[in-house]
């Protein structure tokens, strides 16, 4: 009995709200020849940030304008707080939206603009005045109600835009690339505003984005998109340290590709020869790969460390030049054995520059447990 | 580096040309205006004696008057269902793929290059069939099937430069097709619709070579009127009238430049 109440709760109530406010289930979208979108996938949990990540043309934009109902699916289905959206027009989804370009009625004050929303669906003036007053305070516009979109900053108008969608309490706020129009300052303290506000609302929130340090700063978890499929989807964390592919690997921050070959498996590691070194990575992507197979294995800049090139190293390099980063230094190093780029390693402090001058030649080890290794 | 004797002189001719060409293109409005002025009842020019009595006798010719009131009805008339039946036309054509899209669409443009004494002579021929050839409703069809093209233009072009997300932003907070078109489109596209309306009344009023079929005596529109009037008379009159329209067309051209943003609407305004 008790059992058979728990499974209930469990399928019903929570499971619905906790693994699902936003779903979508093999959704497919074509324009005319081409694929925007092939059979994606994805479930959003309530409160969730989830940012959709990848190169312009991924279908990111084109999964957003589903969900928004700006767009209707060729296939698959989409569902916001557990109910079926294919045929509800947009203005019955409850969501809240804000565009690339703010998208502010030009012909409306600041309160206009935010008031729209409660306007349309017959919010009573008193009470509308009210809610307009809060969500100016929560976006710290109070006292900006009679200005003209246009006599706002880029911050300001983002915020005006952030307040009419948030003053509906939406079920889902989608944002497309609102970021992309601001200087990089005030791009990243609003980005800050923007997470905190979205916690202290706890609303369902899809963020698209071709900016992947954004994506990684911002999201609770992300999904990396590439021709309209999701090569992988998981926290920043996971993605960044897991790439399940090269394409993701490559995406994602900065990644050197070195040269190895697959030397043999130990659980679940694989071991990577490289020149006399041997280095542990996750053997997942290698289950099929036959042994001494050529390899190349992803190291972030920060996991290579620069040494004397006496020293017995993974591979050997000429420095090409420092570029001083103020916390860091980046050194870029030509290395014909190894690699076909040039190498890039990030290392702290900026001993690295005068130890090393440009032209010398260095010794590169990896330093950390944490490459990846793809055929 | 100093300028070569040359180049000055190349800039010099360059120059002088752009003068002429402008001063040949005021050239016509300038000699009416200075022969209005003429005291004498010929149309010499240029004048001896100065005198305004041409303005007074142009306003109080009753041929005038007439003209100048048949050309308001017919103007409002056309120019108003014209704006109406082309900002639907411009609106499907915009937003709506459909079939024979690029015929309907060549259709609705094609009184641009259909001559408009064609156009006036098939309303005649028409008119007379069905014994309508004295009526305001010829006129009318008439100016409304000339000035269509352009206010179909003026509003495809404003409905083109309207960003989309405005409209989206509108459904997204709930606003249901036809409060979005209400509230948001109509608004936005305002100074399209009454600068296309503008552009079509001034066409339609000046209107000549279609109205001389269609219009009859009690209907003759002021361009008709002041055609008759020449034919019999050479005073300055004609010459008066001509500046009074010069000067209440350019008041409204200024009028919707400096309000409605024409400029923008036609396309040739720069970023401010």
């Amino acid at each position: 009995m008790n059992k058979l109440a728990d499974q209930d709760a469990r399928t019903q109530g929570p499971a619905a709200d906790q693994d699902g406010a936003v779903r979508f289930n093999a959704v497919t979208k074509r324009f005319g020849e081409t694929t925007a979108l092939d059979g994606v996938s994805m479930s959003i949990r309530q409160g969730e940030f989830m940012t959709l990540l990848g190169p312009s043309g991924c279908g990111k934009t084109t999964l957003l304008n589903l969900a928004a109902g700006f767009l209707s699916p060729d296939g698959g289905e989409i569902l916001i707080g557990g109910e079926r959206m294919n045929d509800v027009p947009t203005y019955k989804r409850e969501i809240g939206m804000m565009f690339q370009n703010y998208a502010l009625f030009p012909h409306m004050n600041v309160a206009g603009n935010v008031a729209y929303g409660l306007k349309v669906r017959g919010v009573a003036k008193q009470e509308r005045d009210r809610r307009v007053e809060a969500v100016l305070g929560l976006v710290r516009l109070a006292g900006f109600e009679d200005r003209t979109p246009r006599q706002l900053s880029g911050g300001q108008q983002q915020r005006v835009a952030l307040a009419r969608a948030l003053v509906i309490n939406p079920t889902v706020l989608l944002l497309d690339e609102p970021f992309s129009a601001l200087d990089k300052n005030l791009r990243a303290s609003m980005q800050v505003e923007l997470r905190e506000i979205q916690r202290k609302l706890n609303v369902t929130t899809i963020f698209v984005t071709h900016d992947q340090s954004e994506a990684l700063s911002l999201s609770d978890r992300l999904a990396v998109m590439s021709e309209g499929r999701i090569r992988q989807l998981g926290t920043p964390q996971q993605i960044y340290r897991q790439p399940c592919d090269r394409f993701v690997a490559s995406f994602i921050g900065d990644a050197n590709v070195l040269r190895g070959r697959l030397e043999g498996v130990e659980g679940a590691s694989a071991i990577i020869a490289i020149g006399p070194v041997r280095v542990k990575v996750p053997c997942g992507p290698l289950a099929d790969v036959a042994r001494s197979a050529a390899v190349d294995l992803f190291v972030r800049p920060e996991h290579l460390a620069l040494s004397e090139a006496t020293e017995a190293c993974a591979t050997h390099g000429t420095i090409v030049a420092h570029v001083y980063q103020g916390g860091y230094v980046d050194t870029y190093i030509e290395c014909g054995e190894a690699s076909r780029d040039r190498l890039l390693v990030r290392s702290g402090g900026h001993e690295a520059m005068t130890r090393w001058p440009t032209g010398a030649r260095v010794g590169i080890s990896v330093t950390s447990g944490e490459a990846v290794a793809f055929v | 580096m100093p300028r070569s004797t040359y180049q000055r002189l190349l800039g010099f001719i360059g120059k002088l040309v752009v003068v002429l060409i402008l001063g040949f293109l005021v050239l016509p409005a300038a000699v009416v205006t200075i022969a209005a002025f003429n005291d004498k009842a010929i149309l010499s020019f240029p004048p001896q004696a100065w005198s305004m009595r041409w303005f007074a006798k142009a306003i109080a010719y009753q041929d005038f008057r007439d003209g100048f009131r048949n050309g308001l009805i017919v103007t409002a008339w056309s120019s108003t269902v014209a704006l109406a039946v082309g900002a639907m036309f411009a609106f499907a054509l915009n937003r709506y793929r459909f079939r024979f899209k690029r015929v309907i669409e060549g259709v609705l443009l094609s009184p641009l290059v259909i001559p408009h004494f064609t156009v006036g002579l098939g309303f005649l021929i028409l008119a007379a069939q069905i014994g309508w050839n004295r009526s305001y409703t010829v006129v009318i069809a008439c100016h409304i099937v000339l000035v269509l093209p352009f206010v179909l233009r003026s509003v495809y072009v404003s409905l083109r430069n309207l960003d989309q997300s405005y409209e989206r932003a509108a459904a997204s907070l709930g606003a249901s097709p036809l409060r979005v078109m209400v509230t948001i489109t109509l608004p936005l596209l305002l100074p399209g619709l009454v600068s296309g309306w503008l552009f079509a009344a001034m066409l339609s009023f000046n209107e000549f070579t279609a109205s001389l079929f269609v219009t009859a005596q009690r209907t003759q529109t002021l361009p008709v009127a002041m055609y008759n009037y020449v034919r019999e008379f050479a005073d300055p009159s004609m010459a008066a009238l001509s500046v009074m329209y010069i000067a209440a067309t350019a008041a409204l051209i200024i009028f919707a430049n400096a309000y409605l943003g024409l400029g923008k609407v036609l396309n040739i305004e720069q970023t401010r």
